[in-house]
């Protein structure tokens, strides 16, 4: 039938390459975690489950799980409250607008890599940052911002936070900028105050928007790795490990390609996990209409 | 009652008022208290580069004195920039294209065909938005060294198209399903086929769309950073991101000159943000709205 013709060559390729690339990795992962193996010869050396036992028993992947989380609630605490505010500030006919748009999203546009690098000159002991503090101040603030393993992890974050609170503004402004006038209008004729109309009508009117930047954020803070092992490699001494660095430092850096394998198929089920709750129960009502 | 006064305090509503609502300060400072955050760190790499390691030394924040192009022309003179560079650009060229042409195929499959299983397709399309390159890059390397790809610029294109093609069909596809049926009857009457419809009338009318998915796997590949690690060794197959962090630790003494590194790999990404931004933010917008 032609049609089946068209279909196949129109879809075929595609399946191709993300059945070859994606899927077809993922599962042989799962595969090669059964076994301990270093990568050379055939596997001979089946431990089942032994592996998975290791890495969910080890203290380091434990406290890489721990920093993940920790990336993941204060981008839920920090960034999305400072995004929402701020993208409302920014909602109104502000002078330069279009520009103001331009340069906050700037960051999310270079690579980790090179704002990485950035940081860390900016970052270094007596340089930039530690400089303005002192200027305003804040001396008694300075630390060792990566050298520190109190506080390297809050370093990290927020250097994320710089490449990516741009990202979720505009995000938000498109949400904001979906909601009609005349809602807002009605609300104000009803008396209603400023933070009234905010809370009332603006903040569940953009739920789905803030629900999409939640997934995006999550997803985003399990994935965490170019910044950290660029700027950190994981330390001091694993203070700022996180599951993608363990999984490169451990698996692939040692040749124990069986053991990095479970890490990597921890790391998947952890995320698809995260993502079938939330789409099941946070994302249902939102994309109902979208998916029919 | 409705006055001028109620309407303006109404947030995101801008009226013309003469006196100026406390708000608005308020926006304004955070305004430039973002550009500030934002754009110094920038600055301060970008103009860094404009001095010498000694005069860093001495003092790490500062104005150039004097100012000094050696940094920059001595980076811009060295071949193992525009080595970076072009690798960069290879690959970004060849994954971009690869993803928007295989996924504008499937987009269109998936809009203008009905068939059995064409919503679980799809799902399975999206779910790989979930897989994060690093889960598979393990199995990448070692599926990619088995098939001669490693040290090969393939070997990076070809798993970052297919990592893109989720986004791309998922921008695509509401926005080809979105072109009324009426279009695609007049063609057929026209005497154009299926295929025919696709490449001539289609296409051209997805642009906006197209021009997003092109931009948005563009990108994504130029700033890749992993999987040119797992399959690069040798230094001159490096594209620029991962050039700029084995710059940074191998010359870890001549600060200067790492920033002036950093500076000129900002530039190609800035350049090619400040041209397509509307397509970039649009895109982003479209999608929020669904």
């Amino acid at each position: 039938m032609r049609r089946r013709l068209e279909l196949t060559l129109l879809l075929g390729p595609a399946l191709l390459l993300f059945t070859g690339f994606v899927l077809v990795p993922i599962a042989v992962a799962a595969y090669y975690s059964l076994y301990d193996w270093q990568g050379f010869g055939a596997l001979t050396d089946f431990v089942g489950l032994g592996n998975y036992w290791d890495v969910l028993g080890g203290a380091v992947f434990q406290g890489a799980v721990g920093h993940n989380l920790v990336i993941v609630v204060l981008s839920l605490v920090v960034q999305l409250p400072v995004s929402v505010a701020i993208a409302l500030l920014l909602n109104r006919k502000l002078r330069g607008r279009a520009a103001l748009r331009l340069i906050v999203f700037a960051p999310y546009v270079l690579s980790e890599a090179t704002t990485a690098v950035i940081w860390l000159l900016i970052l270094q002991p007596g340089g930039f940052v530690d400089q303005a503090l002192t200027v305003l101040g804040l001396h008694g603030a300075i630390h060792q911002w990566l050298a520190d393993p109190q506080v390297v992890l809050l370093t990290l974050f927020a250097v994320i936070t710089w490449k990516y609170l741009g990202f979720g503004i505009i995000l938000l402004l498109a949400g904001l900028q979906g909601i009609p006038r005349e809602l807002l209008e009605a609300a104000a004729l009803d008396g209603a105050s400023s933070w009234q109309a905010v809370r009332r009508v603006v903040l569940p009117l953009l739920g789905p928007t803030i629900r999409i930047w939640i997934f995006l954020s999550v997803i985003g803070s399990l994935q965490v790795f170019d910044i950290v092992w660029i700027m950190t490699l994981g330390g001091p001494a694993n203070a700022s490990t996180t599951m993608a660095t363990y999984l490169i430092d451990h698996g692939f850096k040692r040749y124990e390609f069986g053991y990095g394998s479970a890490v990597a198929v921890v790391l998947f089920i952890i995320c698809f996990a995260f993502a079938l709750v939330y789409q099941r129960f946070a994302l249902r009502r939102d994309t109902e209409g979208a998916m029919g | 009652m409705l006055t001028a006064a109620s309407l303006s305090r109404a947030p995101g509503i801008a009226t013309r008022r003469a006196t100026v609502r406390p708000a608005t300060v308020v926006a304004y400072l955070a305004a430039i208290l973002i550009v500030g955050i934002t754009v110094v760190p920038l600055l301060f790499v970008l103009i860094g580069g404009f001095r010498t390691t000694a005069q860093v030394n001495a003092a790490p924040v500062g104005w150039p004195s004097p100012w000094v192009a050696d940094n920059y022309t001595a980076i811009l003179g060295a071949p193992a920039f525009w080595e970076f560079l072009w690798n960069s650009m290879v690959i970004a060229v060849i994954a971009t294209g690869l993803a928007v042409a295989l996924g504008s195929m499937a987009g269109f499959a998936l809009s203008r065909y009905r068939f059995r299983g064409r919503e679980a397709l799809y799902g399975v399309f999206t779910i790989g938005l979930l897989f994060p390159l690093g889960v598979a890059s393990l199995p990448l390397y070692l599926l990619l060294r088995q098939v001669g790809l490693l040290e090969n610029p393939l070997g990076v294109a070809l798993p970052e198209a297919a990592f893109s093609l989720p986004v791309t069909i998922l921008i695509l596809r509401p926005f080809m399903l979105a072109i009324p049926q009426e279009v695609e009857d007049a063609a057929v009457l026209d005497g154009a086929s299926r295929l025919g419809f696709f490449w001539r009338i289609l296409l051209p009318l997805s642009m906006p769309a197209l021009s997003t998915v092109t931009v948005l796997a563009f990108v994504t590949s130029w700033n890749a950073y992993l999987l040119p690690l797992l399959v690069f060794n040798d230094q001159s197959h490096f594209t620029l991101p991962l050039g700029v962090a084995t710059f940074q630790s191998q010359y870890s003494q001549d600060t200067a000159r790492i920033l002036a590194f950093t500076t000129l790999s900002m530039v190609p990404a800035l350049a090619v943000f400040v041209l397509a931004e509307r397509r970039i933010v649009g895109g982003l917008s479209g999608s929020v709205k669904g």
